[in-house]
């Protein structure tokens, strides 16, 4: 077999295709639960997107490494085992390092475990795949899951409390001519509702991702 | 009594898991098509959160949290093993959804046919963790208050479920912009339900 190179465009494609066409939140559904939740700052999302990364990347790899000796009846608990290790890890590390954002992400570094995409992304892609595939492929979802929860957490921020990772970017004259903060956008409900307009321009960009049923 | 009535009311309409942390949304979104299923689907969370709750709370208190483990020992009293706390509930939760598996194979076949694929996937639902990792935060004080809030978010996520499931059957018939049908609408729309769930904040038994 010829030897691969390390980013062939089989490859590149591994990388890419989550952030745009095949992206885990607005295409496949996976992993909403987190990207509502934590999405009120733009700090907090950028945090909970760099932990998923790391786990997702390193996830991918250590499964893909274990593949052929991981017994298919139990390989469900063997994946929640290695994922649940890894948060563990990046739990403390977030609790040593940033613990004022590891108090407001409360639970949700814990729920990375369920979070589905690392499993569905274990499942669909590691357990048949080379190490360095599999690790592109967990970068390339774990950041398309990433940009989805910036953007959600960008808008949210400036019209919400009108501050970008936590400096104040509306000028003081908007607020004198009567601007005022949206309150709501605070509120958890709105979360959902930006995501469903960012699914709405994208699939009114791309309709081939239109749902038919 | 009156406090477990409280706690009951309270993860239902004001901490829904749905509504007010968005949890067990894949599962939500994903088997929202018809009532039937998503009746299905729910009465298995309110019971796998009705026993995993209560089960960790005891692991929480009794082994995991610090000094918990000094019933065995003064020798145990400065022991901390709640860096454990995530593997051992997710250990824990997977254990029971195969338990309850079992069970309803044995006692009822004809639900558990009809559940068919959804009972393994509860263990991966992020609201039954999510029901152990708010229990162990906000320190509950006995084993009677974990399980009102246990089944309390359960028959929350039920409602919740069961509510956009008839929503989207009566949203078949209506002209939605083709970009938004499906995924999108049902978005909007469980943003629009949380709106009228947020009406409960501040009730109090």
């Amino acid at each position: 077999m010829p030897k691969e190179s390390l980013l062939s465009p089989r490859n590149k494609k591994l990388l890419t295709d989550p952030l745009g066409k095949d992206n885990p939140i607005n295409v496949q559904v996976l992993g909403i639960c987190s990207v509502l939740a934590i999405t009120v700052q733009l700090r907090t999302s950028l945090v909970m997107a760099i932990s998923v990364v790391a786990v997702m990347g390193f996830a991918n790899v250590i499964i893909s490494l274990l593949r052929s000796t991981i017994p298919p009846r139990i390989r469900i608990i063997v994946q929640l085992t290695v994922i649940a290790s890894l948060v563990i890890l990046v739990d403390q590390i977030l609790k040593a390092f940033v613990y004022d954002i590891s108090r407001q992400l409360s639970v949700f570094v814990g729920l990375i475990i369920t979070n589905c995409i690392i499993m569905g992304r274990l499942e669909a892609f590691a357990l048949n795949n080379k190490p360095w595939p599999s690790f592109l492929d967990g970068i390339g979802n774990a950041a398309g899951y990433g940009w989805v929860l910036l953007a959600v957490g960008f808008f949210r921020e400036v019209f919400g409390s009108g501050t970008l990772m936590g400096y104040a970017v509306i000028p003081q004259f908007l607020y004198d001519i009567g601007y005022e903060d949206n309150g709501l956008m605070i509120l958890p409900p709105m979360a959902l509702i930006t995501v469903g307009i960012i699914i709405w321009v994208q699939r009114y960009k791309d309709r081939r991702l239109i749902d038919i049923s | 009594m009156e406090e477990l009535l409280n706690i009951f009311v309270k993860s239902i309409f004001i901490d829904n898991m749905i509504f007010a942390y968005f949890l067990g949304m894949c599962s939500y979104l994903a088997v929202s098509r018809t009532v039937n299923t998503s009746v299905g689907l729910g009465f298995a969370v309110i019971f796998v959160l009705g026993f995993t709750v209560p089960i960790n709370f005891l692991l929480e208190n009794y082994i995991l949290g610090r000094g918990a483990l000094s019933w065995l020992g003064p020798q145990f009293a400065a022991v901390d093993l709640s860096f454990l706390t995530f593997i051992m509930f997710i250990a824990i939760i997977a254990a029971m959804v195969q338990l309850v598996e079992m069970i309803i194979e044995k006692l009822s076949p004809t639900l558990y046919s009809s559940l068919g694929i959804f009972l393994p996937l509860i263990a991966v639902n992020c609201a039954i963790l999510g029901g152990s990792l708010f229990m162990q935060e906000r320190n509950y004080a006995n084993i009677s208050e974990a399980i009102s809030f246990g089944l309390g978010s359960g028959v929350g996520w039920f409602l919740a479920i069961v509510g956009i499931a008839a929503i989207r059957e009566k949203i078949r018939y209506s002209n939605v912009p083709a970009p938004l049908r499906g995924l999108g609408i049902t978005f909007i729309i469980t943003g629009l339900m949380g709106i009228a769930f947020m009406s409960f904040m501040g009730i109090e038994l």
